[in-house]
């Protein structure tokens, strides 16, 4: 009998559906656990910054990871959700909204630790940090929005729209923070010229990107997961299922 | 039955027409209850002069300080008026009237955040003057209507913006809260140019310099505008 087989939520069983053990994050986590295994006593250290600069394994692969994969996907299931009204987008937005709201805040208390040390000082109104403290502001407020809002369709819909009206907000914050000076460092792997990092730099850099990459498709799956298991969940208090 | 000869024929007015009556409804509300516009001007008074109290006046020039405080006062004064927008409608569920009449979403929201408009360019009638009185600013010439430009563009994003979240958040638990909480971050690309410009224009810049300025206002007002009002609609279906 396909007793296994997840039952739609239409035919909502009692219990969330039985599910095997899930072994994506845990894999995840000891990729990550690698990753800085090898950049703290395998990586060389910089001759300039120090230990300190171990710290980038970390912060540049969550900046990218938070800023150019999750946010993009909040803001393709809101337009999504939207267009096609499946539930199942609102609640991966709201996933990866959370997902990217963990991996922004590393990269804002990863900053400061790094600036201390290099630049003198833990925060400076630079460029690319009020840009990314401007977003966590806004991921910030839809995650809390959501938590505001009783009824779920409503909820889905203000979520969506918000997602969309911040996708046009980027640009603009972008413009008003270049009105000051930048300090940030600019990218030394995706520029035009050669990447000016040693290989064994790169190589972990590498690494500890895959690794980000992984662990956060991993957060995404059991945060999503959880999404469904909760609405199922309110769907039968609520006498619905 | 027939109608009354004497009365017109019933016609569904225009959008701007609409806009026009929903305006109107919502300042003769403000207009007979003069209680959020007498608390925002109340609220900007007391603002310009616990900002002055905030700094030593040996250590930061009062010009210095003035840009800053102008911004942050228009912003926090208009949070008061976007937030009884659609508060006034919760009530009663006075809402659900305004939807059933055979009037398009978009003309709704266009009259909101006209009504809005009136409201914050009211404020900032107030503030401005009490501003250059207290901060003793150079406000002649060009320099008061450089100002009344900057904030005419400025007013127009944030209430475009503002009046769309407050629709979003008027009947949560934390409206008061939340309207701030998301419509903050999506006023900081208007109150940074325009607290730029209103300095420049107080050092007594050329008009040149504000160029790039002025244009990325005019631009947030041009998206952000036709975004909230195409975005409204989906924010009352059912």
């Amino acid at each position: 009998m396909a007793a296994a087989a997840r039952p739609s939520l239409s035919e909502a069983p009692v219990a969330p559906p039985a599910r095997g053990r899930d072994l994506f994050l845990p894999l995840a986590l000891l990729g990550v656990l690698g990753a800085l295994v090898r950049a703290i006593w395998f990586t060389p250290v910089e001759l300039m910054q120090g230990p300190a600069q171990k710290i980038f394994y970390v912060h540049v692969p969550a900046a990218t990871v938070g800023l150019y994969v999750g946010l993009p996907i909040v803001a393709v299931c809101s337009a999504m959700y939207l267009w096609l009204r499946d539930e199942r987008l609102d609640r991966v937005a709201e996933s990866a909204a959370e997902v990217s709201l963990v991996f922004l805040t590393a990269v804002l208390v990863t900053g400061p630790l790094w600036g201390k040390p290099v630049w003198g000082t833990w925060w400076t109104w630079d460029a690319r940090l009020t840009l990314t403290l401007f977003l966590w502001f806004v991921v910030l407020g839809y995650l809390i929005m959501r938590g505001a809002l009783e009824d779920r369709g409503q909820r889905a819909r203000f979520s969506a729209v918000l997602g969309l009206l911040a996708v046009l907000l980027v640009p603009f914050i972008h413009l008003s923070v270049n009105l000051f000076r930048t300090l940030h460092p600019k990218a030394i792997v995706l520029k035009p010229s050669a990447p000016s990092l040693p290989p064994e730099m790169l190589s972990t850099l590498g690494i500890a990107f895959a690794a980000t990459v992984v662990l956060f498709f991993a957060l995404l799956r059991a945060r999503v997961r959880y999404a469904a298991d909760r609405e199922l969940l309110s769907r039968r208090l609520e006498g619905e299922g | 039955m027939t109608a009354p000869a004497a009365s017109p024929p019933l016609a569904v007015p225009g959008v701007l027409a609409t806009a026009w009556l929903v305006a109107r409804k919502d300042l003769l509300i403000e207009f007979r209850t003069r209680s959020a516009f007498l608390a925002a001007v109340v609220f900007a008074l007391i603002a310009v002069v616990i900002f002055r109290f905030s700094s030593d006046p040996t250590a930061v020039a009062p010009i210095d300080l003035a840009p800053g405080v102008l911004w942050v006062i228009f912003v926090f004064s208009g949070l008061l008026g976007l937030h009884r927008s659609f508060g006034v409608e919760h009530a009663d569920r006075a809402m659900d009237g305004l939807l059933a009449a055979p009037v398009s979403r978009e003309a709704l929201f266009l009259g909101k955040a006209l009504a809005n408009l009136a409201f914050v360019a009211a404020v900032q009638i107030v503030a401005i003057p009490a501003v250059a009185l207290f901060y003793d600013l150079p406000v002649g010439g060009g320099v008061l209507l450089g100002i009344l430009l900057v904030a005419a563009l400025a007013a127009v994003g944030l209430v475009a913006v503002g009046t769309l979240f407050s629709a979003m958040t008027g009947n949560t638990r934390l409206a008061e809260l939340l309207l701030p909480m998301l419509a903050l971050p999506f006023f900081v690309p208007v109150v940074t140019p325009a607290a730029m410009a209103t300095a420049r224009l107080l050092a007594g810049r050329p008009m040149a310099e504000m160029a790039g300025l002025l244009r990325m206002l005019g631009a947030f007002d041009v998206i952000f505008v036709v975004a909230c009002t195409l975005a409204f609609p989906f924010t009352l279906e059912d």
